[in-house]
């Protein structure tokens, strides 16, 4: 295990428990961005590289943005003087601290894991492109599909509604 | 520990934190970082699996990948729009205040 490998996981561990932790939503989006990077850098050691520059352009460049623009349509982004918890947060961090112990147990304890690390694999943007366009390519249109579908009906929920509810014909 | 170990540990805490964040924060939007933090848990397993399973060439971990994050932008996108039509119906986006489904 190399040592990068490890800085980097300290820094993703630390950086994602201080956005759940944080009171101003807006250094909580800061801190995800510093979350995804750290995640894209072990893509990165892990030899898929590909996937790792897809996260940082994905998650940090777009994602963080459109959280940051939530953030900044909702109004949200002084720190509240009230609780930032539920009202029944006791039993949620109970209940995460019991399925980090499991995942944690079944990781350390399971006899099935391959031990010895592989070599790299060979992994080319057009290795990955022949495969999308080849064995993958009735998932690639439907995901195109869907992410058209989704965005017009991000579009049609987030529009702004018409002031005036008796006009019969619909403006905007 | 091997490195796959190491991975899954990460990705393991990514989830108890996603979860944590998701079900005790009050905020909508927090909400959602965290889901989006589970998402990312479940990739980086993917990719681990990848890397060290029995057959990287097959390139079926990244694929997987790829498409989940195309799922979750999407997820995201919508999400966020919920978020914000919801301000706008009630003036605020704490969870505790937004119970009944009839506006």
């Amino acid at each position: 295990m190399s040592p990068a490998l490890i800085i980097t996981a300290i820094v993703t561990i630390l950086a994602a428990a201080t956005v759940m932790s944080l009171r101003n939503l807006v250094h909580c989006a800061l801190a995800m961005a510093i979350t995804f990077s750290g995640i894209a850098a072990i893509y990165l050691q892990l030899s898929a590289e590909f996937v790792g520059f897809a996260e940082i352009l994905v998650y940090v460049g777009a994602i963080a943005i459109l959280i940051v623009f939530a953030i900044l349509l909702t109004r949200s982004g002084e720190s509240p003087e009230k609780s930032v918890l539920t009202s029944g947060w006791g039993a949620g961090i109970v209940v995460s601290v019991l399925v980090f112990t499991a995942l944690g147990w079944a990781v350390l304890n399971s006899a099935g894991l391959p031990k010895a690390a592989t070599a790299a694999p060979e992994t080319t943007v057009k290795n990955i492109g022949e495969a999308l366009m080849g064995k993958f390519i009735l998932p690639l249109e439907i995901v195109g599909l869907v992410l058209t579908a989704a965005m017009i009906g991000a579009v049609i929920i987030a529009l702004k509604e018409d002031p005036k509810p008796d006009n019969s014909g619909r403006k905007s | 520990m091997t490195p796959l170990q190491a991975c899954l540990l990460v990705s393991a805490f990514l989830f108890a934190i996603g979860f944590a964040g998701a079900v005790t924060r009050r905020h909508a939007i927090l909400v959602l970082i965290g889901i989006e933090l589970m998402l990312n848990a479940a990739n980086l397993n993917f990719i681990a699996f990848w890397r060290f399973g029995p057959h990287p060439e097959a390139l079926a971990g990244i694929m997987f990948v790829l498409f989940s994050m195309a799922l979750a932008g999407a997820e995201a996108a919508v999400g966020l729009a919920l978020v914000i039509a919801i301000y706008r119906h009630k003036k605020t986006s704490n969870l505790d205040e937004v119970k009944d489904l009839k506006g």
